[in-house]
C-alpha cells in the first residue's frame, strides 16, 4: 500500500470511479449546452438568463462545476505526481491548481445565485 | 554479404562521464536471418568490452531484454528482418532503469515491485497428502498469466513505471498479482486487494497498452489490470 495524502479520495479506486462519474456529468452538460445553442441560434440575453433562472439548470450547472473540480483535481494531481519529482514544486503546483478550482467554484455559485 | 550498421549504447561507469552511442559495421552472411543476439555475439568478437546479459538464447530465461530499434524485446528471439530498417540497427538498454554497463540494467526496482505483490500461493489450510487440487476450469484461468518470464520488457516500456518505479507495481508485477488473485487455491484475496487500493500501485496504469505491444510472450497485462480493478470494485461497492 502506497500512502498518499494529497489525492482526492485517498483511494485509487474511489478516484478512478469519481473520474468516470464526473466525466459522464461533463458529457451530459456539454450535450445540454450544445443542444440549447443549436436549437436557439439567435439567443437573446433574456432567453439566456431565463434559461439560467430555472432552478434545475442552476443545480445541473453547479453539479457540472463540482464535477470539473473533482475531475480536474484527480487528473492534474496524477500529472503532477508523474512529472514533478521535486516535493516543493509539486506542492506549489497542487496549491495553484486547488486555488484555481476554488475560484471556479465560487465564481459559479456567485453567477448562479448572485450573492 | 550485406552490410549492417549497428548503433550501440555504450556506458562504462569506471571510464565514461556519460553514455554514448558507438557505431559498428558488420558483414552479414547472405540468405540467413540472424537474431539480434547473434549480432551482439559478432560485435563482441570485434570488441570484447561490449557487455550484455544472455543465457538460454531461446526466449525462455528473459535475460536479454533490451530496446531494439526503439522497441523493447528479447534479442534472442527478435530477428533482424523484424527490426532492421535501411540496414541500421539501434541497440539500447531497457529504458527507465539505471544502467550498470552498456546494455546491462539494474533490475532491483523491478524485482522489488514483483516481491511486493507476494508472488506465491498463500493458503493456510492443512496441506493435503498429495496436492491441492484444482478443476480444469480453474486451472485454465491461469493461462496467459503464468507464462511471464520477468524479462521486464513491459514494465520498462511503461511511462507510469518510468515516473513512479517505487510506487507503481508495473505491468509485469500486476500480471502476477492477478495470477495469484485468480488462483482458486489462494486464500489471501482480501489481503492482496487491500494492498493494491491506493492511487499508485494499480491505478497509475492509464491503459496505453505499451506493455501488450512489447511482451515477447504475447501476454496481456492491461487485461489483467482491468480484472484487478473490477475485483476491487466488486469488493468495495
Amino acid at each position: 500500500m502506497v500512502r498518499s495524502v494529497t489525492s482526492f479520495g485517498r483511494s485509487g479506486l474511489s478516484d478512478w470511479l469519481l473520474q468516470r462519474f464526473s466525466a459522464i456529468v461533463l458529457a451530459l452538460y456539454t450535450l445540454f449546452i450544445v443542444g440549447v445553442l443549436l436549437f436557439t441560434p439567435d439567443m437573446s440575453y433574456e432567453q439566456w438568463s431565463g434559461l439560467f433562472a430555472q432552478e434545475w439548470v442552476k443545480i445541473f450547472t453547479l453539479l457540472t462545476v463540482l464535477s470539473i473540480v473533482i475531475h480536474a483535481w484527480i487528473g492534474l494531481w496524477t500529472v503532477g505526481t508523474d512529472y514533478l519529482p521535486k516535493v516543493w514544486l509539486r506542492l506549489l503546483y497542487q496549491s495553484a491548481v486547488l486555488l484555481v478550482l476554488f475560484v471556479y467554484l465560487i465564481a459559479t455559485v456567485r453567477a448562479l445565485w448572485g450573492f | 554479404m550485406s552490410q549492417l550498421t549497428v548503433s550501440l549504447y555504450r556506458y562504462n561507469p569506471e571510464s565514461d562521464q556519460k553514455p554514448r552511442m558507438q557505431e559498428f559495421q558488420l558483414d552479414l552472411p547472405e540468405g540467413k536471418d540472424l537474431m539480434v543476439l547473434d549480432v551482439l555475439a559478432l560485435l563482441k568478437e570485434q570488441d570484447t568490452s561490449i557487455t550484455y546479459r544472455r543465457s538460454c538464447r531461446e526466449g525462455v530465461c528473459g535475460s536479454d531484454g533490451m530496446n531494439i530499434s526503439g522497441k523493447n524485446g528479447l534479442a534472442c528471439i527478435t530477428s533482424l528482418s523484424q527490426v532492421v530498417k535501411n540496414n541500421k540497427l539501434v541497440l539500447r538498454p531497457l529504458p527507465g532503469l539505471p544502467v550498470i554497463r552498456d546494455l546491462v540494467v539494474d533490475m532491483s526496482l523491478f524485482y522489488k515491485q514483483y516481491e511486493r505483490i507476494q508472488p506465491y500461493l498463500i493458503n493456510n489450510s492443512p496441506v493435503p497428502s498429495i496436492e491441492r487440487l484444482q478443476s480444469p476450469e480453474d486451472r485454465a484461468k491461469l493461462d496467459g498469466l503464468y507464462e511471464c518470464i520477468l524479462c521486464a520488457c513491459c514494465s520498462t516500456s511503461c511511462p507510469s513505471f518510468w515516473w513512479n518505479p517505487e510506487k507503481f507495481v508495473g505491468p509485469a508485477g500486476l500480471l502476477q498479482a492477478w495470477r495469484f488473485l485468480a488462483d482458486s487455491r489462494d486464500q489471501a484475496t482480501e489481503e492482496r486487494l487491500a494492498k493494491l487500493d491506493d492511487p499508485f500501485s494499480v491505478f497509475r496504469c492509464r491503459g496505453i497498452m505499451n506493455c501488450v505491444n512489447v511482451c515477447p510472450k504475447g501476454l496481456n497485462p492491461t487485461k489483467a489490470i482491468g480484472h484487478i480493478r473490477s475485483m476491487l470494485l466488486k469488493q468495495a461497492t
